[in-house]
């Protein structure tokens, strides 16, 4: 992870301050930085999203392509996550200095995706057995300032909402062979439900209270930290522990409420914003990446 | 607790949102100066196919005959006598590696630095040995350039009382652009905190402490005490602050007397009082 050096004066200067509810933004320890969200900024993939939180810069993007279903789930598609922390966020991640990080979060991603009711997979299928869509759901790292894992949650979230995968058919001839017709108008796709998608709510423990949305410098403070994947309606998909320091049963049970509580906000946030951007139409200023 | 999310905005390019009186004759590289001959050519410009040419990206200052292009965003070029506070990088057999933001890393050399104590005599092995207890890697420390070597890497010293290791507090980096020279660079804010203005962008905001202690040589840091709630609220405030007027490009950041003003033709200047009512 990229990291920043502070001098023991300084972290003791924060983890006080955090005891008080003061950090050094001067946010409470509940509130998160402003989220800047954009999606549709790829021409050429089914879906988009860019987010950023403060200085961390993630974009997202996913391809629908076509492949065969999964033994074990005939007739369900499946997702494919990969993550490349690029060496524009730290020098640390040149060449494979990220591939670690990237796996890592690949890793999470799948975990939370990992149930029936994150993403409707029978949605994806085409011809059980032999056609489903696949979702190759692309994650960049471009600036990293710490809170990585919620980032790209919502970065992931908001480009599986502006995926469209085109509508296809499946023709049967009299000798049995199938033929997929794709539909002839370009806007006629199916778009998928996110009502479900989890979010993962980061709460880093620092001194005797936990902090949400961490800045390099709170996690170089912290540690232990507890990732805990949220749905909308507050239902804990995954919960995950990181870091070298050790976290009291108690504490763990306080992170998750506030992590509950947290995420549901976060959703309904992301979903306003969704929603507004999706009302602006086709005639939105799109500001990309020269705004 | 508060989320807030929104859709991105295209930033409006700075002709439009602010008005001046005297515009500020800004360059790229490669932009033609004049093409008049009679000027000297000074720092930021070349001298190409007649005519005066940018070779950094800045505002144009003509002075009488010279011209040249004083650059927006740079690294800091060390001068002799500035104050600066920087990082320790690495620790070496006679002397530290300090980060200041610089194009090399500044050298801050053992017989440059203060003894606990305030003993004045030679630096034997032991203290060698001892370096990693006076300075380690990470620690921030507040020193004047004492000289430039001729690649402009920057020589430091802490030999004064007022210089030496920093204790709790937070730093805020802004561009060496914006940090003019002033006589002091210590400020004592009326709201409860002290700031340390670096040449070299870096600046240092900590609560003011009760009493100033005097002897130690800027060698303790105060780990024990908790800063009391209202100067740990201030020094968070002014940083905050300094964070918002540098992203709003509100001018330099320069201290005549006690109050810290922000001198830009239409930008309103800004007290500290503003950090405590906002």
């Amino acid at each position: 992870m990229a990291s920043v050096s502070l001098s023991e004066a300084e972290k003791v200067y924060i983890v006080h301050g955090v005891q008080e509810d003061l950090r050094v933004d001067g946010r409470g320890c509940e509130d998160y930085r402003c989220v800047e969200v954009e999606t549709d900024v790829v021409s050429n993939t089914s879906g988009s999203a860019r987010v950023k939180l403060g200085h961390t810069d993630i974009l997202v993007g996913v391809k629908a392509e076509m492949g065969t279903p999964k033994l074990e789930k005939p007739d369900e598609g499946y997702l494919e996550f990969f993550v490349d922390c690029s060496a524009n966020a730290t020098p640390e991640f040149e060449g494979r200095g990220g591939d670690d990080l990237g796996t890592e979060i690949a890793n999470t991603l799948y975990r939370i995706f990992n149930n029936k009711s994150s993403v409707d997979l029978k949605s994806l299928c085409i011809s059980p057995r032999e056609h489903c869509w696949i979702l190759y759901v692309d994650v960049l790292l471009l600036e990293c300032d710490g809170n990585l894992f919620d980032t790209i949650c919502i970065a992931v979230k908001a480009a599986l909402f502006n995926t469209r995968i085109p509508r296809v058919r499946v023709l049967e001839d009299e000798e049995g062979s199938k033929d997929i017709e794709l539909s002839d108008d370009p806007y006629d796709c199916i778009r998928l439900s996110v009502e479900n998608v989890p979010c993962i709510v980061t709460l880093c423990k620092i001194g005797y209270r936990h902090v949400v949305d961490a800045t390099l410098q709170e996690e170089a403070c912290s540690l232990a930290s507890l990732l805990v994947s949220v749905t909308s309606t507050g239902v804990v998909t995954c919960m995950r522990k990181v870091g070298k320091g050790s976290l009291d049963p108690e504490s763990i049970f306080e992170m998750m409420e506030t992590g509950k509580r947290v995420g549901k906000v976060l959703h309904a946030s992301l979903q306003s914003v969704l929603h507004k951007e999706e009302s602006l139409g086709p005639k939105r200023q799109k500001v990309g990446f020269l705004g | 607790m508060a989320m807030e999310m929104r859709l991105p905005v295209a930033r409006k390019p700075l002709s439009e949102s602010v008005g001046r009186d005297t515009k500020k004759h800004l360059v790229v590289p490669g932009d033609t100066i004049t093409t008049d001959t009679g000027f000297m050519r000074g720092h930021g410009t070349y001298m190409g196919e007649e005519k005066l040419i940018a070779s950094v990206a800045g505002s144009v200052e003509r002075v009488n005959k010279l011209i040249c292009v004083k650059a927006l965003k740079t690294r800091y070029n060390g001068e002799v006598g500035d104050i600066v506070v920087g990082r320790i990088t690495e620790v070496q057999q006679k002397r530290w590696k300090v980060e200041t933001n610089s194009r090399l890393d500044s050298v801050l050399l053992l017989s440059s630095m203060n003894l606990p104590g305030g003993e004045l005599r030679r630096r034997s092995a032991e203290d060698e040995l001892a370096m990693r207890g006076f300075l380690q890697e990470g620690d921030l420390i507040s020193a004047e350039v004492q000289a430039v070597f001729s690649d402009g890497a920057v020589s430091l010293h802490t030999r004064s009382l007022k210089y030496g290791k920093l204790g709790q507090g937070v730093l805020v980096q802004v561009s060496p652009s914006l940090v003019k020279r002033q006589k002091t660079h210590f400020h004592d804010l009326p709201c409860g905190a002290s700031v340390i203005l670096g040449n070299n962008g870096f600046i240092w905001i900590y609560p003011t402490p009760e009493h100033k202690e005097e002897g130690a040589g800027g060698f303790a840091a105060d780990l024990e005490t908790e800063g009391v709630r209202v100067s740990t609220e201030a020094s968070l405030r002014t940083s905050s602050c300094l964070l918002l007027a540098m992203k709003w490009n509100w001018g330099a950041l320069w201290s005549p007397g006690r109050t810290l003003r922000v001198p830009a033709a239409e930008a309103p200047s800004f007290l500290p009082s503003l950090a405590v009512s906002g």
